[in-house]
């Protein structure tokens, strides 16, 4: 907690994010660069699913990241309401894109994945259908942020809808425990330990890393343009006073 | 890509879709900073936001 109140501090944030974003995507695209290398041309195809399984390493990924983007919006959610914390809702709002590509990206994965094997793109189960919510919840939240102007209006408001959205994050994960399915149950994290062969689990895990330094790295280049933004709004409204004043007294701007 | 077998088209849309999304993201987040950064510069160098008015060049 300590470590984010000292990070409440725009001005502290852009320095810190300045000198941490170089390491963070260097780190990220070679860790993508491995991880593609593994899941191309090292990782075997599945008995079962042949070649298919390429589609895996991307596509589990992105589910992960779908989910853990909405689960950071949600901490950030509490950091708006609770706590005020100055930076929550700039994170929040910048997390909710990049949370809503990660989210696409699983459900067109998926339909392509689901084609061969189950000879459908698409159907109503509940893991499908509950991973369709999270989109539509994600593009709700990114609608709201742009119908109201005042951002710290809008933060709070966007944070309720953020935290009533998040019944459906426990949903997504059990989904296919809950219900009967055509999706697979989980294969990694599941209480006894992967199901999956090392040779698969290793390039889906070094994949999983790179995505996710790849998506902090944008979020907080996300996170440093809208502080920006909201500095320039500032500075645009103490402008227009300022040649308002000007204009009253007579004086040229 | 016969190596990925029958359903090479499939496991190549995929990474397609993937390389889209994830691109043109990186692209919007990449420009959205440049435009902010400017729009904050031009402003500070009007001297916006202080009382003595435009910074000497």
């Amino acid at each position: 907690m300590a470590g984010l109140i000292d990070l409440a501090n725009p001005t502290r944030f852009m320095r810190l994010s300045a000198a941490v974003l170089p390491w963070m995507t260097g780190a990220a695209v070679l860790l993508l660069a491995v991880g593609l290398y593994l899941a191309w041309f090292v990782a075997p195809p599945d008995y079962q699913q042949g070649e298919t399984i390429r589609i895996m390493f991307v596509h589990v990924p992105a589910a992960w990241l779908a989910l853990m983007f909405y689960t950071v919006m949600s901490i950030s959610a509490l950091g708006t309401l609770v706590w005020r914390h100055p930076l929550a809702d700039v994170a929040q709002k910048a997390a909710a894109p990049i949370g809503a590509c990660f989210s696409l990206i699983c459900l067109l994965t998926g339909a392509f994945w689901g084609k061969p094997m189950w000879g459908t793109y698409w159907v109503w189960d509940a893991r499908l259908t509950s991973v369709l919510v999270l989109l539509l919840i994600y593009l709700g939240i990114i609608a709201l942020w742009r119908t109201l102007d005042e951002p710290s209006r809008a933060g709070r408001a966007v944070a309720i809808l953020t935290l009533v959205g998040f019944v459906n994050v426990p949903i997504i994960k059990f989904s296919v425990e809950w219900w009967n399915t055509l999706h697979q149950p989980a294969s990694v994290l599941r209480l006894d330990g992967p199901s999956i062969h090392p040779s698969m689990l290793w390039p889906l895990l070094i994949l999983a890393v790179g995505f996710t330094g790849l998506a902090l790295a944008l979020h907080l280049v996300a996170m440093r343009a809208e502080i920006m933004r909201r500095r320039v709004r500032t500075l645009t409204i103490l402008e227009a006073e300022r040649l308002d004043r000007l204009a009253s007294q007579g004086l040229p701007a | 890509m016969s190596g990925l077998g029958p359903h090479a088209g499939f496991i190549l849309a995929s990474y397609a879709a993937v390389a889209i999304v994830l691109g043109w993201l990186t692209l919007a987040i990449l420009l959205d900073h440049r435009a902010q950064k400017r729009a904050l510069a031009a402003l500070e160098q009007r001297g916006a936001g202080r009382r003595s008015g435009p910074v000497a060049p």
